[in-house]
């Protein structure tokens, strides 16, 4: 064998080995998408059927009840067809994760800002502190958190989870965006200075633009930790509030566990994830235009 | 075109001091240049100058009036920093533009004074490309466009030329200066390269660790560097210094190398203002005189390396464990190894103090 075909022969093998990996991390979503569109029987027969007649019943039944029941709910009984809980909660998941998303992104894009470029007195101790904040284990916090949220009126309501996740996230965006404006050369923000801009104008316009990739990496980072976050979500609301993992989770066992609809629930959560992923994934890829600097 | 005028400058980073106790004129309608190896403080004083570092004493006045205490913008002075720094989302037409359109000048105006800075650079047909899409040199120029489109009262220079290609560098060096003539502007200029320093400067501030070594013309600072820093940093290649002993009127070179008769001006100067006998003579490469006879009062030598220059070369002698570098013309063959003799052309020896390393003659 000569050095070209054993290179190409190591080539076919990472190939194999990455094919195979993907079947593995791509299977549980093909199972949730499998068990969403059988029937009940298809779903649970042994061996599992590859080839089946897809049926979407499960997913329309999830948002409204009244039409086969939603999640468990009614089963059997022909009610008024209305928005099923999991809509309420899918809808509470989407307006939670996304307001919180933008608000730890933005805010920690700002102090980064300032952590990166100004004199901050006692700089080090500060970002310990803020660092600490995800130091320790969510149910250590969480009985605290529930009293206040209660005393401030925010429980089961979406502003209170919106104010946890921001300041949960904010840490990590913090810290985040501070590696990623280090790496912005500071000169164009001086010389904006001295061309005349004030050091907000500086900012807007020519430090935050550059600033979109890492804006992007932090708000993919955070969407996720928000859109799958489960401990507070279950514990600092209830019926109102309530966001969908935990609502899905709560769906197992308070009247026979209906699969076929938890499947059709789990599977829709992870495309907004996916969306927002490849929308700013594209950022990722094209932001860097670097290169008016010669280092 | 302003004066610029720096007392008693200093500016600690944390403990680091990085330029201490500066005192420095810089006239209008002149270059000055602040020449000094890397950290010496140079890009530190134009930055404090700029308002980009608030300086922790001293004062910093333009025309007389106090500026300490105003942001950057208010200070009307321009910056070209050694990046380059061109807003990089930007066009080149866009990244000139940028000062004048933030204080709000018409259309017309700014187009007319685009123009101009343009041809002045010759960079009129780069306007519309952005600044990934043109080069180092390039870049410097609309850098500079940048700070020349707008009629600063001082111009801060923060090593232009220091990223440049060799050839560009001289060529935007004879390009600056005549920018500079033609627009008769106030250049503050700090670079390491002393022949920048000589070529351009109408005067010349030498720094080193913050602290003030020496100012003067190109001249003073090359024939009469008050102390071996600056003998040492100025001029290529540098100056030969080999120590000495000072013994009544003659040098003992080496010592033991040769002996040194000098004048009795000479040494009756250095006996006065010595602490000691020990001293390092110094003598620049183009200052040496060297021949292949024997000749009255000249010295034997071994040729150690020739370094052909062009019209020139530098031959690099060598003598009991010192050695000397000669500039001689290309015409003159020698070959390595040989012995050669060489001599000291009158009155262009230097004499520093080897203990505080000042040059009394």
């Amino acid at each position: 064998m000569n050095e070209f075909q054993r290179r190409k022969a190591k080539n076919r093998v990472i190939v194999v080995v990455l094919l195979v990996i993907l079947v593995v991390y791509f299977f549980p979503i093909y199972w949730m998408f499998s068990t969403a569109t059988k029937s009940k029987a298809e779903a649970f027969s042994f061996p599992p059927k590859w080839i089946w007649k897809p049926q979407f019943n499960n997913f329309r039944d999830i948002f409204f009840t009244g039409t086969g029941g939603a999640l468990g709910r009614v089963r059997g009984i022909e009610v008024e067809s209305k928005p099923s809980a999991f809509a309420r909660q899918f809808t509470n998941s989407i307006i939670v994760s996304f307001i919180s998303t933008i608000l730890a992104t933005f805010l920690g894009a700002l102090s980064g800002y300032v952590f990166s470029r100004m004199t901050v007195r006692g700089k080090d101790d500060l970002l310990f502190v803020i660092l600490s904040s995800r130091m320790l284990p969510p149910v250590v916090v969480a009985i605290p958190l529930v009293i206040m949220c209660r005393a401030l009126g925010l429980f089961d309501t979406r502003g209170g989870l919106i104010i946890m996740y921001t300041a949960f996230n904010l840490a990590f965006s913090v810290w985040m965006m501070i590696s990623f404006i280090d790496d912005i050369p500071k000169e164009y923000e001086e010389v904006a200075l001295v061309d005349g801009y004030s050091r907000f104008q500086a900012f807007f316009k020519f430090v935050f633009p550059e600033m979109r990739v890492g804006m992007a990496a932090t708000a993919i980072f955070n969407l996720v930790m928000t859109w799958n976050e489960f401990t507070f979500a279950l514990l600092l609301t209830g019926e109102n509030a309530r966001t969908a993992i935990p609502g899905i989770a709560q769906s197992l066992g308070t009247a026979g566990v209906n699969w076929g609809q938890i499947a059709a629930g789990s599977f829709l959560m992870v495309i907004p994830v996916v969306i927002f992923t490849f929308l700013l994934g594209d950022n990722l890829v094209r932001g860097f235009t670097f290169g008016a600097i010669k280092e | 075109m302003s004066n610029l005028s720096i007392t008693n400058l200093t500016k600690k980073f944390g403990r680091t001091m990085a330029i201490s106790k500066l005192s420095l004129e810089v006239k209008s309608g002149k270059i000055t240049v602040l020449l000094g190896p890397t950290g010496a403080g140079k890009t530190t004083t134009l930055r404090c100058v700029a308002g980009l570092e608030k300086p922790n004493e001293g004062e910093i006045k333009i025309d007389g009036i106090l500026i300490n205490d105003l942001p950057p913008k208010e200070r009307d002075v321009a910056f070209v920093f050694q990046n380059f720094s061109l807003y990089p989302r930007y066009t080149v037409f866009e990244n000139i533009t940028s000062p004048l359109r933030i204080r709000g000048f018409s259309r017309e105006e700014i187009d007319k004074k685009v123009k101009e800075t343009a041809r002045l650079l010759h960079i009129e047909q780069l306007l519309d490309r952005k600044p990934i899409f043109i080069s180092g040199g390039e870049m410097q120029r609309v850098a500079i466009a940048r700070s020349l489109v707008r009629d600063s009262r001082i111009f801060l220079l923060d090593e232009p030329l220091t990223n440049l290609d060799a050839k560009i560098r001289e060529e935007m060096r004879t390009e600056l200066k005549r920018l500079q003539t033609e627009s008769g502007a106030t250049f503050f200029y700090a670079t390491p390269d002393q022949a920048e320093a000589l070529s351009m400067a109408d005067w010349v501030a030498v720094i080193k660790n913050g602290h003030l070594m020496q100012e003067g013309t190109p001249a003073e600072i090359y024939h009469q560097p008050r102390n071996l820093f600056v003998a040492d940093l100025v001029g290529s290649p540098s100056m030969n210094f080999i120590p000495a002993i000072l013994e009544g009127t003659n040098l003992n070179v080496g010592p033991g190398c040769f002996v040194l008769p000098l004048t009795k001006e000479i040494a009756q100067t250095a006996l006065g203002k010595l602490s000691s006998a020990q001293i390092y003579l110094g003598v620049r490469p183009e200052d040496i005189l060297i021949s292949r006879e024997q000749k009255e009062g000249f010295y034997p030598g071994e040729v150690e390396i020739i370094e052909p220059l062009g019209l020139l070369q530098i031959v690099r002698l060598r003598l009991d464990g010192y050695f000397l570098r000669v500039r001689s013309e290309e015409k003159a063959r020698f070959t390595v190894g040989e012995q050669i003799f060489f001599n000291f052309k009158e009155n262009k020896l230097h004499i520093f103090d080897r203990q505080t390393e000042e040059r009394i003659w």
